[in-house]
């Protein structure tokens, strides 16, 4: 799932400076699981920039709405009625869900309320581990189901690095914790399937022109087409 | 391959090539466009060493780009080997480095992944790693011996490169060492330089396994020693530097002199003793000695240690 984190209040206050009618939209699909943007973190948000509002003497006509799905059409004409009413939208959903939006209603202002940061799985309870970078080129297939893009912190494809220590990353993470060492996981995997082998074959150089380097992508399915 | 059986036919390679047991410095170019830094660091270096390791942009902090600082200890009578990581560079900006470093007299490379980032002074940059260093070790031996781009496109003149890889046998997991290393011979590495070696015992098991591989046969390998200038460093690597395996009975060693000079003393005669120590063990064809912003300690280590002088080829 795509992963996000709301934005720091005094950031969101000031991407609203001077706005006096905003609607905070909120979308039910991944926001809403990872419990960043759905329909109740919309409702929460509208009620802080009230209150602020109001301590500030400030006129603020906020309300908010929440989509199925920020990042398809129909979903977004479905609360069309809704944001027709405001000038500037604030959106809790992904960065597409946040795009949608703004093509959707190109007069409008919208804004992002959260910081989009992964694809990610939940590894426990409020816990969300990233797991895929989108390139375009899977090796999960030769990496005992690891991927080294992502959780190596070097995206190695012939690892690990000199800085690997008993199974841990020489990187901490942005939050101090401690980040598995991905070349060491993919090294007991692949003992542990018997298919040691593929870890005396050397990887080639990525094709990087199917991730986003090649340019942003589109991805076209003829078979799916309406006639 | 020249018709003189070398590849790159620097000083380091005859070395090699002539028996000799090698020694190699390093030396971390400035944070400053500084001329005479590097040219001071590579005289001191010159005469006690074979080659000279430039550092790239070590520890992920921006220094004299490695391949002007190579440039520069040549003049200066000391004979680079230009590192390169795979951290600031694609692989455009890694063949072009390389094909224009060797145009200006630069042979010996030797082929980093490069700390991460984050340990830096730029910690929001963007890390590049395109290839890693496996595959940089591929791209210069395929640019040397088949004249070709990573892309597969022919170049009429061809680098000549003596090259090298790193390797550190007290990284994880510790049996899997050998068997990258390996990897690299494979890819088309001449020589290795290991991470700085402090737990012996632990180096010894190492070369072990590289000899029972037959590795010590189709590389030429290098011991990595540093030089400890107080108890407080000691600790510090320790405690802090990723991969490097300092056991407490060398720290308590320097920590029992007084802080200083007595300290200093004895780093340097506990990296000639090792040194020695680590020159007797089958396999080990050399020793990169690197004294981190202490380079002037190195001639007297390499007094200390019996390998001055250093043999002139002819």
């Amino acid at each position: 799932m795509i992963t996000a984190e709301r934005k720091p209040f005094e950031e969101i206050l000031e991407l609203l400076e001077g706005k006096e009618k905003v609607l905070v939209a909120g979308c039910e699909t991944c926001v809403a699981v990872c419990l960043t943007g759905g329909e109740k973190e919309a409702e929460i948000l509208a009620a802080e920039l009230s209150i602020k509002a109001k301590e500030d003497g400030r006129t603020l006509d906020v309300d908010h709405i929440s989509a199925i799905r920020q990042c398809e059409w129909e979903y977004l004409d479905a609360i069309a009625e809704k944001v027709e009413q405001y000038p500037v939208v604030i959106s809790m959903a992904c960065g597409i869900g946040i795009q949608s939006m703004a093509e959707r209603f190109p007069e409008k202002l919208v804004l992002p309320a959260v910081n989009t940061n992964m694809l990610g799985m939940p590894q426990e309870h409020a816990v969300w581990i990233e797991r895929c970078g989108a390139c375009g080129d899977c090796v999960l297939g030769v990496t005992g189901g690891i991927c080294p893009i992502v959780r190596c912190s070097k995206s190695l494809l012939n690892g690990p690095c000199g800085g690997s220590h008993d199974g841990l990353c020489e990187v901490t993470g942005p939050n101090k914790e401690e980040i598995p060492c991905a070349w060491q996981l993919i090294h007991d995997k692949l003992i542990a399937q018997g298919r040691q082998d593929l870890l005396m074959k050397v990887t080639p150089p990525k094709d990087w022109s199917k991730s986003n380097s090649g340019g942003p992508r589109t991805m076209v399915k003829e078979e799916a087409k309406p006639v | 391959m020249s018709d003189n059986g070398l590849k790159a036919g620097s000083n380091l390679e005859r070395m090699f090539a002539a028996g000799h047991f090698v020694v190699t410095g390093e030396c971390g170019p400035p944070k400053s466009a500084d001329y005479d830094i590097v040219a001071e660091k590579a005289k001191a270096l010159a005469s006690c060493t074979d080659a000279v390791n430039i550092t790239d942009n070590q520890t992920a902090v921006v220094r004299i780009a490695s391949m002007a600082a190579g440039y520069i200890a040549a003049q200066n009578g000391a004979e680079p080997i230009m590192q390169m990581t795979c951290r600031d560079r694609n692989r455009l900006a890694m063949q072009a480095d390389i094909l224009g470093a060797n145009a200006l007299g630069v042979y010996n490379i030797l082929c980093l992944t490069g700390d991460h980032i984050s340990f830096g002074n730029h910690p929001t940059a963007k890390g590049v790693h395109d290839i890693d260093s496996v595959n940089l070790i591929r791209m210069y031996k395929d640019m040397r011996d088949a004249k070709i781009f990573q892309c597969g496109e022919e170049m009429p003149v061809a680098p000549k490169l003596y090259i090298g890889c790193a390797e550190n046998p007290f990284g994880d997991p510790f049996e899997f060492r050998t068997l990258r290393l390996k990897k690299k011979i494979e890819a088309g590495a001449d020589f290795v330089q290991t991470q700085c070696i402090f737990n012996v015992p632990k180096f010894k098991k190492w070369m072990e396994m590289v000899r029972a591989e037959g590795l010590h046969q189709e590389i030429k390998i290098m011991a990595g020693i540093t030089p400890i200038k107080g108890a407080g460093m000691a600790r510090y690597m320790q405690k802090f530097v990723p991969g490097i395996d300092v056991p407490q009975e060398i720290v308590e060693r320097i920590a029992a002199k007084e802080k200083g000079a007595p300290q200093q003393e004895e780093g340097k005669k506990l990296g000639a003793e090792m040194i020695k120590d680590l020159a007797e063990v089958e396999g080990v064809h050399g020793v990169h000695i690197m004294a981190v912003e202490w380079e002037p300690a190195v001639p007297e280590i390499a007094e200390m240690a019996g390998l001055l002088p250093r043999p002139k080829l002819s």
